[in-house]
């Protein structure tokens, strides 16, 4: 049984989520800022009639939350039957991936990835890192 | 068993709105006798008790109403016509009928009421033949809309029958071949009673609604639709459906808001003319269905009694139940989002507040304690609020319980006000700590109650005397849907102000006119009264404005207090619908949900009590050295003023209506005492340094603070408006001299409290006879110009 995974880009880093909790892929939207939020949350979006929140994985993940002038793409997930908007720098394929090439984090990964990565897919060229997404989408 | 309970209650419930309006129908068929319609309704109101009974085992019940029908059915037929005799039995059919279900629904069963005499009494009636058709033939030519009732009439009534059994399935075969042939066939009576009593909230209302309707096709038409009565006007609708009508009401609010948007762009008449309309429709439509979720606060209401007797009796405690407010309405939404925290609330007042019979004797309370249960409107909100007469909450045991919990710090503690405190019950480490609540008595799952409050827009908060007892009220919104709000702009960003909060709008001129600064708070002076101003940048924590020339002021009501938030600009009233916004937002406290506006655009809905109390913790950070200790519960706001002599004085900021400064030349002496041409009116005037022995110290100008009573003002004299501080009650000092109650401290300098009434009887001794009417009508009077002016 191959694992498929939802993969994209962040500061040159290949992540991936289970493609079953993604609902879809979408350019970054107009989206509303919210005062006093944690700097995780970019901001509300209309997503066809829903607010929906999105959340800056980058800031998530420990580093700088995303500029006025970047241009993310959202990856909407589902959680727990709602849609949440994580904002990610590129939105890759969908990848199948091998369970044996499955192995722990390394722990000299960042620590503030520790906490968000269930493992590693170690492929030909380079290594994709497997996020909980419901933790990631946490704020 | 509780579910068996549940359907006897609904049938009680039902059956005693269909008795009333069976009374009704009884007594007009007296004076109307030969009316189908009321004969029709009067007929299925018994066959639908009959049925329910037969099928929930109430044999007399089945028995009684089973006769009943019989002579009901041959009267309806034409077989009989209506005498004297035979309403006088009828309706003592229905006493019985009353009886028999007060019997159920306080013991649940018949219990010993004898129902033989009356079921003997109409068999004789139905077995007289002079009482029959025999006698007096039911097809009189002279009954005006009798004539036809032969066997097409016959039809049209299993036709009626036909259309009205629609909702209860199968029952349309049987039903039409059973009253056609006016002889209910005990096996057909078998067959259908499950069904009834499988739905018998739905069973007699669509009967006599559609009862009406096909006799409306007769003769008797107009008779017919003046019959009519509320009951039978009315329908049943399942919930889902009403609460999906409710979203897409909704998001056509929002879609008509989109498209007036568009309209008002594209400047087309047409496309304006048909926006128009649309829009009308829209909040007609809204209107409606709004209407029909508003249900009696009643419908959560009628658990109470028999679960407060349940509980009681399980711990021992003797309680009676006051219901205040039944008939108060709010949205069925609401009303089942409150279902649980008021069952948990009155659980908790009983099992925690109201002592044992012995513990209320020893302190003098009597045996049994009261519950009490209030709803009423105010304000475009619903309260609600459960009191108790028992022992009440020691903030103290709280206190020390949540420094033990680690929730709290001894020195946070210390600067709560004894209100503060007992809000910590809503926290939720205090409820599942088990240990609190073994000593405290209290907090069992209170910030369940707050999330579920919260989570309606609602607010809870709880008050308590030691050994008196405690109130819990909620505040919650009459509906959670659609709401009219004003959108604002902040910083560049826009916000939904609910207009529930919103008292009017105030434009700022290029001249600031009416702004002022007490200590560093800045107020307006709002027609006499003073204004707590709060900036949104500073609430939202944008960058500081340059200037406060344009901006408006949104003059706001919040938790029973008024302020002014300052705006950049308001851009348009709009109807919103408030949209769940994800838990990390909402726990930010600022924020009530979020919308969509015309634009397409995601806008945040302000949390205007929220709002407030963030304002007022910017306003104690901004005036240094704040006397921390004040509470917000029992303090009150103080003017304070210095007099010369380095003495402050502070006064209940109620009281004043107004703080001017003028130069000291506009003092004039008449007859040995101050007075001042002010308003157009000469204004007796009291100089606080002398009057305190402070000794006079002029200046060239003066801070007058201004107290108006009815068509009566007095003007006081201080050297400098100091501050506007929060004062709490305990805090005071005893010590006080003439003119004086006590004293404070604020900003680490004792503050004399100025005896106001006294101060302002020195310059007009009959100030404080002026009659309160003649107060009350200036102050409306002012109001309604206000109104104008805004």
């Amino acid at each position: 049984m191959l694992h498929q995974l939802a993969t994209f880009k962040l500061d040159d880093r290949l992540y991936g989520v289970d493609v079953a909790r993604v609902q879809e892929a979408l350019k970054i939207q107009a989206h509303t800022p919210v005062p006093h939020a944690p700097r995780t949350v970019a901001g509300l979006v209309n997503l066809r009639g829903q607010v929906v929140l999105m959340v800056d994985l980058r800031a998530r993940l420990g580093r700088e939350p995303y500029g006025p002038d970047d241009e993310p793409m959202m990856m909407v997930v589902n959680i727990d039957g709602e849609p949440i908007s994580l904002l990610v720098d590129a939105v890759g394929d969908v990848l199948e991936l091998d369970p044996d090439t499955f192995g722990p984090p390394p722990p000299t990964l960042e620590e503030s990835l520790q906490e968000l990565v269930t493992g590693v897919y170690s492929m030909e060229d380079e290594l994709l890192l497997s996020l909980d997404v419901d933790l990631a989408a946490q704020v | 068993m509780d579910a068996m309970d549940e359907i006897v209650r609904e049938f009680v419930v039902e059956s005693y709105e269909n008795l009333d309006q069976l009374d009704q129908d009884l007594v007009a068929l007296e004076s109307d006798a030969g009316s189908r319609a009321l004969l029709s309704s009067v007929f299925r109101t018994i066959h639908t008790i009959k049925g329910t009974s037969g099928f929930l085992a109430f044999s007399n019940l089945e028995s009684l109403t089973h006769v009943g029908e019989n002579l009901l059915a041959e009267l309806r037929d034409g077989k009989r016509e209506m005498t004297q005799l035979t309403a006088d039995v009828l309706l003592k059919m229905v006493d019985a009928v009353r009886d028999l279900l007060g019997s159920i629904e306080s013991t649940g069963t018949e219990g010993t009421i004898d129902t033989a005499p009356v079921v003997a009494e109409l068999q004789a009636v139905l077995d007289d033949p002079t009482g029959g058709a025999g006698a007096t033939p039911a097809p009189k030519a002279d009954a005006e809309d009798e004539a036809p009732a032969d066997a097409e009439e016959a039809l049209s009534e299993a036709m009626g029958a036909l259309h009205v059994s629609d909702e209860d399935d199968e029952d349309d075969e049987e039903l039409p071949a059973e009253e056609a042939a006016a002889e209910p066939a005990a096996e057909s009576t078998k067959t259908i009673k499950p069904k009834i009593g499988k739905r018998p909230a739905d069973a007699p209302a669509p009967a006599p609604a559609t009862a009406a309707a096909p006799a409306e096709s007769k003769p008797g038409k107009v008779e017919e639709t003046a019959v009519r009565s509320a009951a039978e006007q009315s329908i049943r609708v399942d919930v889902d459906v009403l609460d999906a009508l409710m979203r897409h009401v909704g998001e056509l609010v929002l879609a008509r808001n989109a498209m007036t948007n568009l309209a008002a762009d594209m400047d087309d008449p047409v496309l304006v003319r048909a926006s128009q309309r649309l829009s009308l429709i829209a909040t007609e439509l809204q209107q409606g269905v709004m209407k029909t979720r508003m249900q009696p606060i009643d419908h959560v209401w009628n658990k109470v009694p028999r679960m407060v007797r349940d509980i009681s009796s399980a711990l021992g405690r003797k309680v009676r139940l006051d219901m205040v407010g039944k008939d108060t309405e709010l949205d069925r939404g609401v009303l089942e989002a409150i279902k649980d925290p008021l069952t948990h609330l009155i659980r908790n007042a009983i099992d925690h507040g109201i002592e044992t019979p012995e513990t209320r004797t020893k302190v003098g309370k009597p045996e049994q304690g009261v519950l009490t249960l209030k709803a009423y409107h105010q304000g475009g909100q619903v309260v609600i609020e459960i009191t108790d007469d028992g022992k009440g909450i020691d903030p103290e045991v709280i206190a020390s319980k949540a420094v033990e919990k680690n929730l709290k710090t001894a020195a946070q503690i210390e600067a709560m006000s004894p209100q503060d405190i007992l809000q910590l019950l809503f926290l939720p480490g205090f409820s599942t700590a088990e240990k609190v609540t073994n000593v405290s008595g209290r907090g069992v799952g209170m910030d369940v109650v707050k999330t579920k409050i919260d989570g309606i827009g609602g607010v809870v908060d709880v008050q308590s005397t030691p050994g008196t007892g405690t109130t819990w009220r909620l505040r919650i919104p009459l509906t959670l849907a659609i709401m009219p709000a004003l959108t604002v702009e902040s910083a560049s960003e826009t916000f939904a102000i609910p207009q529930v909060n919103l008292l009017e709008l105030l434009a700022i001129d290029d001249k600031l006119t009416g702004i002022d600064h007490v200590g560093d708070a800045p107020v307006y002076r709002l027609r006499g009264h003073l204004l707590p101003l709060v900036d949104l940048r500073d609430v939202l924590g944008r960058e500081k404005r340059e200037s406060l020339e344009g901006a408006v002021i949104a003059v706001l009501q919040a938790d029973g207090g008024r302020f002014g938030l300052l705006v950049d600009k308001v851009r348009n009233t709009e109807e919103i619908v408030a949209k769940p916004i994800a838990a990390a937002i909402k726990t930010i406290g600022l924020y009530a949900g979020a919308t969509l506006l015309g634009d397409g655009s995601v806008t945040l809905i302000l949390d205007i009590p929220a709002v407030a109390r963030r304002a007022l913790e910017l306003t104690e950070t901004q005036i240094e050295g704040h006397d921390e200790t004040a509470g917000r519960g029992d303090t009150e706001q103080m003017l304070v003023v210095s007099v010369g002599d380095g003495r402050q004085l502070a006064m209940p900021l109620g009281a004043v209506t107004r703080l001017e400064r003028l130069p000291a030349t506009v003092l004039e002496t008449v007859g040995g005492a101050s007075v001042m041409q002010y308003r157009d009116r000469i204004t007796p005037v009291v100089d606080l340094a002398q009057m305190l022995g402070a000794g006079a110290a002029f200046r060239e100008e003066l801070a007058f603070v201004v107290c108006t009573r009815g068509d009566r003002t007095v003007a006081l004299i201080a050297n400098e408006v100091v501050d506007i501080v929060d004062s709490s009650a305990e805090e005071r000092s005893e010590v006080s001299g003439y003119g004086l109650l006590g004293s404070i401290v604020v900003k680490d300098k004792v503050t004399e409290l100025l005896d106001l009434e006294a101060a302002v009887t020195a310059a007009d001794a009959s100030f404080y006879e002026v009659d309160d009417t003649v107060f009350n009508e200036s102050q409306v009077a002012e109001l309604i110009g206000a109104g104008k002016g805004a």
